[in-house]
């Protein structure tokens, strides 16, 4: 096989204490975010929601590597890497909310708009990458994906182009077993999604992705190589998603119960960090009661902030889809206000 | 000022954008070394260099998804699809990103690129090599369809498209890409999208075309003048998408007839939507029912058959003929 194993590689790991502490305390915000999010859901108060539970090593420890600079384009579980890259709690809030403010991360802040059509957003992933090249800056482009989504044409299109044109990007996909209700073993006839990557001549990397420090050191390494100018790296971290697709969905009709539990009380990314950083005598069960309470206030100020936002503006409808209105949207415009007026203020 | 057909415009309007403009960067399948299928990129990589006129995998959707990628991160990309049926596999990508991104993003990010395609029938080309599907663009919100039918409006067209802060996309009528040459300034100009062309004046019936089809109507209104002794007026579109409602009614207005030609098939073509605007706008000036010349109903044939399928001057003033006669 052509990729390389990162238990193999890494020794220990470029972390220090204190960073672990920071990535852990990122996961049992964005648990707390995820847990509220579905509770939200099944009240009414926001639409369905993608619960990334489970999922938190492999996207905090993503996230936690990158740069400032760099540029990420989500799938739509990407509430955890895209809020460690600096988009707002409350405006993961407001997406799932049906708001359009949920889609504007902050300036400054390069997270691309979620993508629903699957693995669309790698094509831009790689595009992204390109112009940094071209422009002579030091960021690089993160594309996600998950197993189902290196099933699409634009896995292999972008895949393609990076190894061609040697690209400072990181293909970095979220391996959780099923799309939806299909398990890998009906995705792709290959043992792993990682060898896959030598078929572009990228280097592939299989990592655990329930251990956050793996995660991050397998990032740390693609974005260095990709910042000195050798190349995209596929990162395949092996995870679990412990409920169901999204809240619209019932994962027991697909998934043995037992699977998911097995999971949960043995490979859980949270309970793994945490005792680590136990054992290194840099943290106490005092200090992890403590967090949780702390991440019980940021996801509730979060909340109450989606709560509070007016209205929505209606002429959000029209006053971005171009630069400039042309007349038959203007006349649309006035015939919404004239109907229904402008709904809360900008 | 010198003499240049269309696909010398478009070479040299695409020369004097990358010439201007550092951002901007044309790519696609064959655009570099070969200079493209019909050599509209001639030249180019020779005189740009490799990174900025650069020959991609073969991968239509991979093509304008990196676009997007590029034009979001700073740059201007002109991508080239080598014929416009050679779409389809980019449709996801311009339909669910090209077209949204400044919608989605609330204006925090933007799409500006120009996608280039050669469009139509008419060259005997192999199948899917001749569609007209502009329609379907015009149809999705967040883009620009313009489609030039002479070499001026080329080249200004297309910088007026790479100079857009929205994506456009600019359909070339390849049928007609060596047919005439027109002068065309050696310097920066732009031709304003949005905007038609009155480009021969009448008073008994409008005729509205586009690309291709431009050449065909003019044709079709001097039989008309010959046969009939009606005074046609032709007006090139010149812009799909948004489209210029005063020159589209001022002519009916004045004429109280219209035909529309398209190459595209009838239903659901472009010439509904003008009808559709002819009815909202000029329906008391009509005295007939407005007509439509387009392609039929059916896929676009192999090319023995192509000639009878796209509209000739015979089948667009038969159009004519039923809506004077009417």
């Amino acid at each position: 096989m052509n990729h390389t194993d990162q238990q193999e590689r890494a020794e220990g790991t470029m972390l220090t204490g204190e960073q672990m502490i920071e990535m852990y305390k990122w996961m049992v915000t964005v648990r707390h975010f995820d847990r509220r999010a579905v509770n939200l859901q099944r009240s009414g108060r926001i639409g369905t929601y993608a619960a990334l539970e489970g999922q938190e090593a492999a996207q905090v420890g993503c996230g936690y590597a990158l740069e400032k600079q760099d540029w990420l384009f989500p799938t739509y579980r990407e509430h955890g890497v895209s809020m460690v890259h600096g988009v707002p709690m409350t405006t993961v809030f407001l997406y799932w909310n049906g708001r359009p403010e949920g889609c504007m991360a902050p300036e400054g802040v390069n997270v691309f708009p979620i993508s629903v059509p699957i693995a669309t957003q790698l094509p831009h992933a790689v595009g992204a990458a390109w112009a940094s090249k071209l422009k002579g800056e030091n960021s690089i482009a993160v594309g996600f994906v998950g197993d189902g989504g290196t099933s699409e044409g634009d896995f292999h299109e972008a895949m393609n182009f990076a190894g061609v044109m040697k690209l400072p990007v990181i293909i970095f996909c979220q391996n959780n077993g099923y799309a939806i209700s299909v398990p890998l073993s009906k995705q792709t006839a290959t043992e792993t999604l990682a060898e896959k990557a030598a078929a572009y001549g990228v280097e592939g990397i299989r990592v655990d992705g329930q251990d956050a420090v793996a995660v991050h050191d397998a990032v740390k390494y693609a974005a260095d190589k990709a910042r000195r100018g050798e190349g995209p790296t596929f990162i395949e971290a092996v995870t679990y998603r412990y409920g169901s697709h999204t809240t619209a969905d019932d994962h027991t009709r697909y998934r043995d119960v037992n699977e998911a539990e097995m999971w949960r009380t043995e490979r859980d990314p949270i309970d793994r960090l945490k005792a680590r950083i136990l054992e290194l005598g840099i943290w106490s069960e005092e200090q992890d009661q403590a967090l949780w309470e702390e991440a019980d206030k940021v996801v509730q100020k979060s909340i109450e902030e989606m709560q509070a936002m007016p209205p929505v503006d209606h002429n959000r409808i029209f006053d971005y889809s171009y630069a400039e209105l042309p007349w038959h949207l203007k006349e649309q415009r006035e015939e919404m206000r004239s109907l229904y007026g402008n709904g809360g203020a900008k | 000022m010198a003499k240049m057909n269309i696909i010398q415009a478009i070479t040299d309007g695409l020369r004097v954008a990358l010439r201007d403009d550092p951002r901007v960067i044309v790519l696609g399948e064959d655009v570099g070394v070969n200079g493209g299928v019909f050599r509209a990129t001639e030249g180019l990589q020779a005189e740009f260099g490799s990174d900025r006129v650069v020959d991609t995998p073969l991968a239509e959707a991979g093509i304008i998804g990196a676009s997007v990628g590029m034009a979001v991160n700073g740059m201007r990309p002109v991508p080239e699809l080598q014929f416009f049926g050679f779409i389809y596999p980019a449709v996801e990508q311009i339909v669910a990103h090209v077209a949204r991104v400044r919608m989605r993003s609330q204006g925090r990010f933007t799409c500006p690129m120009v996608i280039r395609a050669p469009y139509g029938g008419g060259i005997r080309a192999p199948e899917l090599h001749g569609d007209s599907p502009e329609a379907m663009f015009v149809h999705q919100p967040g883009i620009k369809v313009v489609c030039p039918s002479n070499p001026y409006d080329a080249k200004g067209l297309l910088l007026a498209a790479i100079d857009s802060p929205d994506p456009v996309l600019f359909l070339e009528p390849m049928r007609i890409y060596r047919a005439f040459r027109d002068e065309v300034p050696e310097e920066r100009y732009t031709v304003e999208i949005g905007k038609a062309n009155v480009v021969k004046e009448g008073t008994d019936i409008s005729l509205y075309a586009w690309g291709t089809m431009l050449r065909v109507s003019l044709e079709a209104a001097k039989m008309a003048k010959e046969q009939h002794g009606w005074d046609v007026e032709v007006v090139d579109l010149r812009t799909l998408s948004p489209l210029d409602r005063e020159t589209i009614i001022g002519s009916v207005q004045k004429t109280g007839r219209a035909v529309v030609v398209h190459e595209a098939p009838k239903t659901a073509g472009l010439g509904a939507e003008i009808v559709a605007l002819i009815n909202d706008e000029a329906l008391l000036s009509l005295e007939a029912p407005v007509g439509r010349v387009g392609g039929y109903d059916a896929p676009q044939p192999l090319f023995s058959l192509e000639d009878i399928y796209a509209p000739d001057a015979k089948r667009i003033l038969h159009g004519i003929e039923k809506v004077m006669n009417f």
